[in-house]
């Protein structure tokens, strides 16, 4: 199933690699930021009575 | 209803809501299908070799890394010129998308340039401009982190957006304008003779369409983020108050 890659497997492997490893860290840290932020929100608005937006 | 009734940040929460997982889930889709595609299904170039399935990460992220920075561009005009605190959040929320798919540009177009020309790096006017771009990214992302006052954040960010728009546009158009280097022209072109072969247009326009869905995916993430952060810090603030 693999294609052959010939004598550039290691640029094209390693375009797709650092790609995948860029956009998945993008993904996990705008993911975990987001958590975080809603958690800080909660807390606050629960201390003070507020509703969530 | 007008479109500024989403400039509303209660709207623009239960619009993205809404939004979010279906924009997410196409684009998931899109980059699944575009790039499986390209790289098992299409046949190798008489020119680039193997390194023809680069295309499918080095173009469409080149392409949103342009991109996202006009649509900071909008985001801070909107703020200027009518003060809806979403669009300068938005802006500042797309900062670090754009970024990484600058670098995403960079780190493919090296990768694919040292066997294609013999070397990682050439100062051509298309990859300078483009390090040039990286670079207003990391300043722009910066100097929203170094003002405290986010309306003042947000005016000094739009006015560098605005000058760095000029790079924008020169890492868009540099190889027309200085017709040297060794950067090729545009792959895709409302001009048909100017397109790739069809064999690696589909999925590169499958790629192209899932990298914008996951830049406006990843937007009204960080731009939901952006708003609720704000909210912490109001409702902080009138908390020392009381």
């Amino acid at each position: 199933m693999m294609p052959e890659l010939g004598k550039y497997a290691v640029a094209v492997i390693g375009s797709y690699a650092a790609t995948v490893l860029l956009l998945a860290a993008l993904v996990m840290v705008s993911l975990w930021q987001s958590a975080r932020v809603k958690r800080t929100l909660r807390e606050v608005e629960a201390r003070q009575g507020k509703t969530d937006v | 209803m007008s479109i500024w009734d989403y400039a509303n940040p209660t709207r623009f929460m239960q619009l993205s809501a809404v939004l979010l997982p279906v924009v997410a889930g196409l684009s998931a889709i899109c980059i699944v299908v575009g790039l499986i595609w390209g790289f098992f299904l299409t046949p190798d170039a008489d020119r680039f070799g193997s390194t023809v399935k680069i295309i499918y990460l080095h173009v469409p992220a080149a392409m949103m890394a342009i991109s996202a920075w006009f649509m900071m561009l909008a985001g801070s005009l909107i703020w200027l010129i009518r003060r809806h605190h979403v669009s300068a959040l938005s802006a500042k929320a797309a900062a670090p998308v754009g970024l990484v798919f600058t670098v995403i540009g960079l780190v493919t177009g090296a990768i694919w340039g040292q066997p294609m020309w013999g070397t990682w790096w050439a100062w051509d006017p298309r990859l300078t401009s483009f390090l040039v771009l990286a670079l207003f990214y990391l300043g722009y992302i910066a100097l929203w982190q170094a003002v405290e006052d986010p309306d003042t954040a947000a005016d000094l960010t739009s006015v560098l957006c605005i000058v760095g728009s000029v790079f924008a546009f020169l890492s868009r158009y540099a190889v027309l304008f200085w017709n040297q280097g060794l950067h090729q022209g545009a792959s895709l072109s409302l001009d048909a003779k100017e397109n790739v072969s069809d064999v690696y247009w589909l999925p590169l326009v499958v790629c192209i369409t899932g990298f914008i869905l996951l830049f406006a995916a990843l937007v009204l993430l960080r731009t939901r983020t952006e708003i609720r952060a704000r909210r912490v810090l109001a409702l902080l603030a009138r908390e020392r108050m009381a």
